[in-house]
């Protein structure tokens, strides 16, 4: 497992360039070096920059190295790379599968940070973005599995935002119900709590920067139903009331289909498996 | 082994064209073997935690187990687990097992005050067999100071052979489960309501119901699997609502089309509301409460099962302790019958207004809720667990929740279901139905009562007179007695009350220290109870013997002893067993008693008790001959040592407490072959439905429905008012405290803490606080605090955020962690009826550390 959370190849070049950012001070070698590292240094996926860090480039440029943001770290969560470490040399980061981010409130690291490049803007560590989770492994999910283990959904500093339960019908038994975690990257602040908190050897929800993370969507198309509640309404004239040729005893609901107009005892319970329960679509909404 | 998806579709492909070709492939033909290619034995088993009775698998190899899985034919859970089941193959492996007994040493010799060295099985026994003598003979303490607490994860054999042990062995009645801190409420409000214990639905209400309504239960973490199962027939069928009561949002909350948060103790209101909304809006079943329900006023003024000395004990006039007389002061239990209209008298002060400001709960909210119940097109199933039951007025509430089904008639079918949660695996099967509580014996049997006396001593091949009518101490009152000198010998085992009983500081620790008593914990970890005793004995656990639990819908599940104890471990069934070889009986009975049974002069507690030709009437052969269908010439350790299938013996004479009284379990070869049976079990088959005809055999052709429990067939509905709790919020301690569980630890932790995995995921208890409570008090979350209560005070981090989500005026806090013990600081208030604690209401406050 250490392997998987130590970055530890490629630590060479990095290491020179390091070396000598750190003899010149803050950058005094001039553009040379400087641009050789900003674009030789991927941090590896592992290792997390702490709240309001600038973006990569720009953070390894402020950061100065002077581990005050470590020093303050109440939890003693963040450390400063080693020169044998592929990550620059004296920078911090943690790593979540070993201990994540505890959120405080008052981000004493941000306020440590005497250059910036922990951004003093963030005064809400709720809109800190160190990385995003994502469900990596649908194949290992306990809860994509069926069981009910959703620990990363309760561990969670932002439950119910960051991450929901999706809740879908277990075909398989016909009697229990699938509940697939789904990170909601708005609400994610990349903690790594639930990464830390996985219970299966190898963790099935991990925090990658966000750059490797996030997908994203093209602007030639909305979806139609958020569009809607976010309008509040539809975007265009409402639909006009339609009637329709019935035979007795029967009504046509539009969204409801066909059914008889004398109302009856409730509906029984769908076949196990037949996904005649809400549509998809309905599913995340709160029911 | 580790087969790729590709493989397996290869493997059995050529499987199936080696079938059609009529040749035997050796590959596949290994597989069909009870080892499977890797060399793991799988079997039949049961989970090891809640009530639930998940069935799973358990592998075995090299004498481990090495891993498990969901059974896929357990008709409970078809192959799921929660994510504590799924760490079940780490339970037994904890580092820190138990390996030998250790006794409290100094010199060489006993020392209350001295440091645990390991000692011989021999001499712990040597030593208990003193004490327990020395107790007896002790005028201040005598048999009821030779005192015993089990638990509801006892299997069925070992809760059988202690409750023999105590009752008739040592002729004491205070042998009490920690069932009692769990669903003793439940237990009374059954037996008070119905006459016989033990719900009548089955979990396949769940498919059935239209509206499902959780009272103090939060189900989402603690049945996981059945919360999976509601949560299917919610997503499935588009008109089930679900209502969650709780004092707190919780992760139930998530799924529920109404929260309705209400001030703690105010259930008692809400419930009598929905009563008078039933009767007020005309929804009353008045054919179904003419035929089969009877009325009944309880008397009120109960106290809360606090010390006689307490001063709301002393101006209680019904709480049954001794008075300025020394006669009891009433009796909590008492009713006298009412008619109907005194009922809906009696229920008509609560109002939509007068309810809504005791609960503070929205009136539309309670009048929807009341509506769910009244409609007589809504089939209700009402889930409940440690809200109600621990509850200073936990019967009367169990009595309050039936009061409202029973008016519209919503119980004993399919969907209709007023349905007790347990939390451990055999709460039902063996603290309830064995009945290993101070006043019952099995089969809903009582202590008090002459005639199932009488029936337990025949059935035991005992002289009449053995078994004592007076009740024994229960938990909390066991604690009271340990500090107050009358117990002299204390036996636990399958729990950790010094971690999960009320008011640790006040007294449990000092009565288990109390130089008067020797205290020995039977365990398979050193838990917090167990580093407190005097002598500690290493115990079998889970598959390390053979087992039986009954789960909540009265399903018992069997299981065969899969692996060896590790180092000296032994099950507590052996520990009974082999210890009452140590007496002979005119040693603790009385001469009068032995000279009815002149025969077993002379004779052991094991000669009388387990050598009696019933429990030792099935040769060592048939462990081999019962489960030759799993695998070839099984045994198990207590079979081996003491040379008969003693399990078998155990269960068929227990068995026979139970049959032609509703309460039939099946036979013992048979729970061996099948995934549970519930019971009652009549001509083989199962029952679903109790006291509906068509379902339970019980009830004749044309009876239509019968609560056969009471002898007029007629279930109680109660006249009981709402009363505040025993200790409430003030100007020193300001806040609620309410105590629980999470998801990822089961009860005190002592398995599922050392599960790394499990660990890790729920390392430290916190308080959960409302973020205005915790602002007020210059708290920020995460930081350091101090939670206090006139007993006592616990340091641990806020959380302001996640899974609980609470009012402002409440705390909670889980009670897993065994380094922040919440019940240093609970009040050991019971209901005065059920003698259960009331864990989740005492007044506490919280300061920065």
């Amino acid at each position: 497992m250490d392997n998987e959370n130590k970055p530890s190849a490629a630590a060479r070049r990095q290491f020179l360039a390091d070396t000598a950012r750190m003899a010149c001070g803050v950058g005094l070698l001039g553009l040379g070096v400087g641009l050789y590292a900003r674009h030789a240094r991927a941090l590896p996926p592992a290792a997390i920059r702490p709240p309001g860090a600038l973006p990569e480039t720009e953070f390894s440029a402020a950061c100065i190295r002077c581990g005050l943001c470590v020093r303050d770290c109440p939890f003693d969560i963040l450390h400063l790379a080693k020169p044998e470490e592929p990550i620059s040399t004296g920078t911090p980061y943690f790593v979540a599968r070993q201990v994540p981010c505890e959120m405080c409130e008052d981000i004493p690291c941000v306020k440590a940070c005497p250059t910036g490049a922990l951004d003093h803007f963030l005064k809400d560590i709720n809109k800190s973005k160190m990385g995003l989770a994502v469900l990596v492994d649908h194949e290992t999910c306990l809860n994509f599995l069926g069981l009910r283990c959703d620990i990363c959904y309760r561990v969670c500093p932002v439950i119910d935002k960051a991450i929901t339960l999706d809740r879908q019908v277990n075909a398989r038994t016909g009697r229990h119900t699938h509940f697939i975690p789904v990170v909601h990257s708005d609400h994610c602040t990349g903690c790594g709590k639930c990464e830390k908190a996985c219970p299966t050897e190898v963790a099935s929800i991990k925090v990658f920067p966000l750059y490797m993370a996030k997908g994203q969507l093209s602007s030639h198309y909305r979806l139609g139903w958020v569009e809607k509640e976010k309008a509040g309404g539809s975007l265009v004239a409402p639909d006009v009331e339609h009637r329709y040729n019935l035979p007795e005893g029967m009504k046509y609901e539009s969204g409801k289909g066909l059914s008889p107009s004398v109302p009856s005892a409730p509906a029984p319970a769908s076949p196990p498996g037949s996904g005649s329960g809400l549509p998809r679509a309905l599913q995340g909404s709160k029911l | 082994m580790k087969l790729t998806r590709r493989e397996f579709i290869k493997t059995n492909a050529i499987a199936a064209a080696a079938t059609t070709a009529g040749m035997s492939i050796p590959g596949v033909a290994l597989a069909a073997a009870p080892e499977g290619q890797d060399g793991v034995r799988w079997d039949k088993g049961v989970c090891r935690y809640c009530g639930t009775g998940c069935g799973v698998l358990v592998g075995v190899k090299d004498g481990r187990v090495v891993a498990t899985q969901g059974d896929p034919d357990a008709p409970v859970n078809k192959g799921l687990n929660c994510v504590k089941g799924y760490f079940l193959s780490k339970i037994q492996y904890g580092k820190d097992r138990l390996m030998r007994p250790l006794l409290r040493m100094k010199d060489g010799k006993f020392d209350k005050n001295g440091e645990f060295a390991p000692i011989s099985w021999d001499a712990a026994f040597d030593i208990m067999a003193q004490k327990v003598k020395a107790t007896i003979k002790n005028p201040d303490q005598g048999p009821f100071g030779v005192s015993m607490f089990g638990s509801g994860q006892w299997t069925v054999w070992e809760g059988y052979a202690a409750n023999k042990l105590m009752k008739a062995g040592f002729r004491s009645n205070s042998i009490d489960p920690n069932a009692r801190h769990c669903m003793a409420s439940a237990v009374f409000g059954f037996i008070r309501t119905f006459g016989a214990d033990e719900p009548m639905g089955v979990y396949d209400d769940i498919e059935h119901a239209d509206a499902f309504v959780l009272w103090g239960a939060n189900m989402a973490e603690m049945h996981p699997i059945l919360w999976s199962r509601v949560t299917n027939r919610r997503l499935t069928a588009t008109h089930v609502k679900v209502n969650v009561l709780s004092t707190f949002t919780h992760r139930s909350c998530e799924l529920a089309d109404a929260e309705l948060i209400f001030n703690p103790q105010s259930d008692l209101a809400i419930l009598n509301y929905i009563c008078n909304y039933i009767i007020q809006s005309g929804k009353v079943n008045k054919d179904f409460v003419a035929k089969h329900v009877n009325f009944h006023k309880g008397v009120t003024d109960i106290g809360y099962g606090l010390r006689p000395n307490h001063p709301l004990e002393q101006v209680a006039g019904n709480n049954g302790y001794p008075g300025a007389d020394g006669k009891p002061k009433g009796n909590p239990m008492n009713s006298s019958p009412i008619t109907f209209d005194e009922f809906a008298r009696f229920v008509s002060e609560y109002t939509l207004d007068k309810t809504h400001e005791i609960s503070g709960v929205p009136k539309d909210k309670l009048e929807a809720l009341a509506k769910t119940y009244a409609d007589p097109k809504t089939k209700v199933t009402s889930f409940w667990t440690m809200g109600f039951n621990q509850h200073t007025r936990g019967t009367w509430v169990n009595n309050m929740i039936y009061n409202v089904h029973l008016l519209v008639g919503k119980i004993s079918e399919p969907g209709n279901s007023p349905f007790s949660l347990t939390g451990q695996p055999s709460a039902c099967g063996t603290a309830r139905e064995v009945g290993t509580f101070a006043h019952r014996l099995p089969a809903d049997m009582l202590v008090a009562n002459p005639q199932h006396r009488e029936f337990a001593e025949k059935t035991w091949k005992l002289p009449a007179g053995t078994i004592s009518e007076r009740i024994g101490y229960h938990a909390v009152l066991q604690s009271r007695m340990l500090k107050d000198g009358k117990i002299g010998f204390y036996w636990t085992s399958t729990t950790n009350n010094m971690q999960a009983g009320p008011n640790v500081n006040g007294e449990i620790y000092p009565g288990w220290r109390n130089p008067k008593a020797f205290v020995v914990v039977s365990d398979v970890y050193p838990t917090v109870s167990a580093l407190s005793a005097d002598l500690i004995l290493p115990c079998a656990m889970w598959m390390e013997k053979e087992g039986a639990f009954g789960n909540a819908e009265r399903r018992g599940q069997f299981w065969r002893q899969q692996v060896k104890a590790p180092g000296e471990g032994k099950s507590d069934l052996w520990q009974y067993m082999e210890f009452s070889k140590r007496f002979k009986v005119e040693e603790v009975w009385p001469a009068d008693l032995l000279a009815k049974a002149p025969e077993y002069k002379g004779k052991t507690l094991y000669d009388v008790l387990d050598a009696n030709g019933q429990c030792d009437m099935y040769p060592k052969s048939e462990c081999a001959r019962v489960n030759a269908h799993a695998w070839a010439n099984y045994t198990n350790d207590e079979s081996d040592a003491f040379g008969y299938y003693v399990q078998k013996g155990l269960f068929e004479e227990y068995r026979r407490f139970g049959l032609g009284k509703g309460k039939d379990l099946g036979e013992f070869d048979t729970y061996h072959k099948v995934r549970g049976l519930r019971w009652p079990v009549v001509n083989g088959k199962e029952t679903l439905w109790r006291y509906r005809e068509g379902y339970d055999p019980y009830i004749k052709a044309g009876e239509t429905l019968k609560f056969y429990g009471k002898p007029d067939g007629k279930a109680v509905i109660f006249a009981l008012p709402y009363q505040p709790a025993a200790e409430m919020p003030d100007k020193d301690y300001d806040l609620w405290l309410c105590t629980g569980r999470v998801l990822e630890h089961w009860h005190s932790g002592s398995m599922t803490r050392r599960v790394p995995e499990l660990y890790k995921s729920f390392p430290d208890a916190v308080v959960w606080m409302h973020p205005k409570d915790a602002e007020k008090r210059g708290i920020k979350r995460n930081d350091v605090v101090k939670v206090s209560t006139r007993r006592g005070e616990i340091e641990l981090r806020v959380d302001t955020k996640g899974r609980n989500k609470m009012p402002e005026g409440m705390v909670f806090i889980p009670f897993f962690d065994e380094h922040r013990l919440v019940n240093k600081l609970t009040l050991d208030a019971t209901c005065p009826i059920s003698k259960e604690t009331d864990f989740k209401k005492c007044a506490a406050k919280v300061v920065k550390a």
